[in-house]
């Protein structure tokens, strides 16, 4: 790369990093990484991602995967996802992981909470319309528990209905003959996970070194 | 009845002490000696010989043979009373709440120990550090290993061994250096004393004690984090504490000049290898047992007897090579507790849980009041204003700096730094107890000529940190606004999140390339499942082992229990009191046809071993009775009815399954009759096969052809229960209505359910049992200090 061409990404660096929160070390680090999954090109698809090998034990990989090409993640208000995603928008996506910074305000803490969780919701919302209905959640928990030995479909089916119990009785509580029990709404979402110290749950520590390098392969 | 137990406690000790000065009396001839009792209480009476040898005139028919029994009676009565101690404690709940147990049973001990020494003259019950080390402790200890959120302490493994290590090291070296100093400046006055020896006495102080910090912080439910903290430490330092409590008494026998850079670079070895070794060993026997378990099919009778010796063997072998104790029994315990609960029968899991705990329950009371009576000895009783109070004041002082300084420097590694006023707490917690008595009381006389004076110290310093601190814990708790523990457990749904989270954390940091905390876990838990599992769980324990599934078994589990307990309540089951009659039962409402279908399905569902489903029925009731009470305390009852009601009626109703049949407003019966029995039939064999599920662990077999081909679901039981339950919602007669239009199968989904309420009253089996309102379940008095479930969940985390 040629000295103006790491000017340039310097610069660009220089403005991630004040819009995303990372540091300029760490914006450089997953730049490296960028780089190195989408071979050098300047976008990444699914199938880079895909051919992590390490992620093929992890029950939600698929999930994973598109949460990275998902409108809403990206901080566009529509729906659909996409096909490819830039530098910019993978720093998007790795922004819902970092830690909080140390002196935030309580509103300001309770924002990225709010960000936090919407991520996950996002993740079982795959439908995209607001709520998460009894298939899809149905879908996540079968997907969740498929790794995990010899737990059937079915089990992880009535499994996923228990939970969806749950939920609804302690967000609706007491229901008219009428209505329907929708789905979890993003509300219900913060409401249930309301005790779920979020700093902690979703975090993951980006460091200042280059661990790529340390790691032999992916 | 307050008067009546104190009475009866006074009493058992008088007749202690009377009944061995009357022995005396009545001694006939013989020689006078000193009969050491095995390790027993330490009695430093001399005792006359049996006097059976000399002359009888003729046959006794009775006669009186104490000294036949006197050593076990001695200590089944010292249990006795240890036990009615406890009894008198916990009469008064408002008393308990404010002083801590444990303060009171000193208290006790206090009185005891005065009435036997106004009875002898001497006192002739000491905690003695054989007692206390080989038949005291082990067990708490053990119990503190099996119990451990695994989860949590290893993930703040970092921040305790710093604690442990470093915390106790600098404990030790101020508190001793600083008495030192002081003694140099002849603020003790004139005692026999020396570095060495200061050195000695602060590492013996120092050390935070297990038990009385279990005795404290049980009352005072402090946030996890918090607990794990000041608990981890409390049981890890004894590595540190053993090394040094060693190494200056060698020093001290080896006299100052011997040490050289040599010494110390040796004992900082033996730092490593007693403390890397206790824990290998731990984990050996740990190895031992897990394996052990997965061979003790046959003998399921003695299985929990294993875990308890072998623990109480992986003591003492540490101890043999003198190595640290604490540590290996502690890491047995943390171990193989997942393991073994997998292997163990249910009942054996929970008989191992029950005696675990009334084991190291007693111990505790036991220390606890021969703490107190060990107090009331004037033979110890040296005081020295100076070393007295400089020692607390050290101690307390130290401790504060050290958690203060250390807290710093780890909050800027660890993700959710600890608070300031965790600190506090932390520091303030830092109890002493009988460990430190027990060092202290192992000291050699001759060695150390101010023996007695650290005895009177190190036994104040306890009084003061568990009685004082004890008392003052939880008003300082409420005072910072501590962040409590959760009271309730974990709904489903969390847990879900949880491995939600837990996953996706992996996967972020697998695509962005980091090696995390995360990363470490999944490797650990990918080793474990594919090579530990294989070795040491047993075949069938290794498939449902999943904690989430183990959580959902439970409430299968618990309904089903909800479900017999208000069946009983009310006088009457249908269907499974036992087959014949249940057999009559169906033959009366249904054709003859049917009851050719039943026996089968009875006679299938036999149980693992052939036994009546009744009396598995039975055999579930007790065996998750124990279990189910503290669930019953944590679930919220009426909501769950509510909440089963409300799937019911909305949740399947997904839009795109949505049935005209099933309309509210229109009812409509079913005509079908063969549909109504293969519902009937369908959802009673699935009901029954989700309770042989939910004892065998194995997915249902379907073997019932229906006429519709429908592939068959277990029944779901919390949704199969809640139709039951859904009777007594407010709807009431309205429901019942209901329930007539709603049967015949349909979709899968809508299908499943509405048929258990269909043939509840299709086929006439109406069930008084579920008609009628329902009260609210009683809540079950919360027993005290045991706090299993929370532990029985936890421990299913991986």
């Amino acid at each position: 790369m040629g000295a103006s061409q790491s000017a340039r990404t310097e610069h660009e660096f220089q403005d991630l990093a004040d819009r995303t929160g990372f540091s300029l070390e760490q914006i450089g680090n997953l730049n490296k990484r960028f780089r190195q999954l989408s071979k050098n090109e300047e976008t990444l698809s699914r199938q880079d991602l895909a051919s992590i090998s390490a992620l093929d034990n992890n029950p939600l990989r698929a999930q994973i995967i598109n949460a990275f090409f998902d409108k809403r993640n990206l901080r566009q208000n529509e729906a659909g996802t996409v096909q490819v995603i830039g530098f910019e928008e993978f720093l998007m996506v790795m922004s819902h992981f970092r830690p909080a910074a140390m002196h935030i305000t309580e509103e300001e803490r309770e924002k990225l909470r709010r960000e936090k969780l919407r991520f996950v919701f996002n993740m079982h919302d795959t439908d995209s319309d607001g709520t998460i209905t009894l298939e899809e959640y149905r879908r996540a928990v079968e997907e969740l528990l498929s790794k995990a030995g010899t737990i059937g479909q079915e089990t992880a089916k009535a499994i996923a209905d228990a939970a969806m119990l749950e939920v609804a009785s302690t967000t609706r509580g007491k229901m008219e003959p009428d209505e329907f029990y929708e789905g979890i709404t993003f509300e219900n979402f913060l409401q249930i996970l309301k005790t779920f110290d979020i700093e902690t749950r979703m975090h993951v520590r980006f460091l200042n070194m280059d661990t790529a390098t340390m790691r032999c392969g992916k | 009845m307050a008067c009546r137990t104190c009475l009866w406690l006074l009493g058992t000790t008088f007749f202690t002490c009377t009944v061995r000065l009357v022995v005396e009396g009545t001694e006939v001839g013989a020689t006078q000696g000193s009969q050491p009792e095995p390790g027993v209480v330490g009695s430093n009476h001399s005792q006359a010989g049996g006097g059976h040898g000399s002359s009888i005139s003729g046959i006794q028919i009775v006669t009186f043979k104490w000294h036949h029994v006197e050593a076990p009676y001695l200590i089944a009565l010292w249990i006795l009373v240890a036990g009615v101690s406890k009894m008198v404690v916990e009469l008064n709940h408002s008393l308990t709440s404010v002083i801590p147990e444990s303060a009171l049973l000193i208290l006790i001990g206090w009185i005891l120990g005065g009435i036997i020494y106004g009875a002898d003259k001497m006192q002739t019950f000491t905690l003695t550090p054989t007692v206390f080390f080989f038949y005291l402790l082990p067990q708490v200890i053990l119990d503190a290993g099996y119990f451990m959120p695994n989860k949590l302490f290893f993930s703040n493994m970092g921040a305790i061994l710093v604690y442990a290590v470093i915390g106790t090291c600098w404990n030790a070296a101020t508190v001793g250096l600083g008495l030192w100093g002081c003694w140099l400046g002849g603020a003790m006055g004139d005692i026999d004393i020396g570095l060495l020896q200061f050195l000695l006495f602060g590492s013996l102080i120092a050390a935070v004690d297990p038990v009385a910090v279990i005795a404290v912080f049980e009352e005072v439910h402090v946030n996890e984090v918090l607990f794990i903290m000041v608990f981890g430490e409390s049981l890890l330092n004894d590595g540190v504490t053993v090394v040094l409590f060693n190494v200056f008494d060698a020093f001290v026998s080896l006299g100052g000049a011997e040490i050289d850079a040599v010494e110390i670079i040796k004992g900082i070895i033996s730092f490593f290898v007693v403390a890397f070794g206790g824990s290998l060993v731990g984990i050996i026997f740990a190895l031992l047992i897990s394996l052990l378990t997965r061979c003790t099919k046959n003998i399921q009778i003695i299985e929990p007897g294993f875990i308890f010796i072998l623990g109480y063997l992986s003591y003492l072998t540490a101890e043999m090579l003198s190595l640290s104790a604490i540590l290996s029994i502690v890491f047995c315990g943390i171990c193989c507790q997942k393991y073994i609960n997998a292997n163990m029968d249910e009942r054996s899991v929970t008989t191992v849980r029950y005696v675990m705990k009334v084991f190291a329950n007693g111990s505790e009371t036991i220390i606890f009041v021969f703490l107190g009576i060990s107090a009331i000895d004037p033979a110890v009783w040296v005081w020295n204003t100076g070393f007295i109070l400089l020692t607390l004041l050290f101690i307390f002082v130290f401790r504060f700096i050290g958690v203060f300084l250390l807290t710093w420097i780890l909050n800027k590694y660890r993700l959710v730094p600890l608070e300031f006023i965790d600190q506090v707490v932390m520091s303030y917690g830092g109890l002493r107890g009988a460990v430190a008595y027990g060092l202290v009381a192992m000291l050699d006389e001759n060695k150390f000529k101010e023996k007695n004076l650290m005895v009177s110290t190190t036994l104040i310093v306890v009084y003061f940190t568990v009685m004082l601190q004890g008392i003052t814990m939880k008003p300082l708790v409420t005072w910072l606004k501590v962040k409590r523990a959760a009271v309730t457990e974990l709904t489903l749904a969390e847990k879900i999140q949880n491995r939600t989270f837990d996953h996706m954390l992996v996967a972020i940091e697998d695509i962005s390339g980091q090696i995390g905390h995360n990363y470490m876990r999944d490797k650990w838990h990918n080793f474990e499942e594919r090579w530990l599992c294989w070795f040491l769980m047993k075949p069938s324990a290794r498939k449902s082992r999943d904690y989430i599934f183990n959580i959902f078994h439970q409430l299968n589990l618990k309904d089903a229990m909800s479900y017999v307990k208000e069946g009983e309540r009310r006088g009457s089951l249908a269907f499974v009191r036992n087959e014949t009659k249940a057999d009559v039962d169906f033959n009366k409402k249904f054709r003859a046809s049917f009851s050719e279908i039943m026996p089968d399905i009875m006679a299938d569902n036999m149980g693992p071993d052939h036994v009546p489903l009744s009396s598995i029925l039975q055999d579930i009731v007790p065996s998750v009775c124990l279990v189910m009470h503290e669930q019953d305390l944590t679930m919220r009852e009426s909501e769950d009815f509510n909440a089963h009601h409300l799937l019911q009626q909305h949740l399947y109703r997904g839009r795109k399954q949505h049935r005209h049949r099933y309309s509210r407003s229109h009812l409509e019966t079913n005509r079908d009759e063969n549909e109504v029995q293969e519902i009937f039939q369908r959802t009673m064999r699935s009901r029954l096969e989700s309770f042989k599920s939910a004892k065998m662990g194995v997915a249902p077999a379907k073997k019932i052809q229906t006429k519709h081909q429908k592939k068959d679901k277990p029944q779901k039981m919390p949704n199969g229960n809640s139709s039951d339950k859904s009777k007594n919602h407010p709807y009431g007669d309205k429901d019942l209505e209901f329930s007539e239009g709603d049967c015949g199968s349909g979709d899968e989904a809508a299908g499943d359910l509405f048929p258990m309420r269909a043939y509840r009253v299709e086929a006439g089996i109406v069930n008084p049992a579920f008609m009628a309102e329902m009260d609210p379940m009683d809540n079950m008095q919360q027993i005290p200090h045991v706090a299993l479930l929370p532990q029985t969940l936890n421990s299913f985390d991986t």
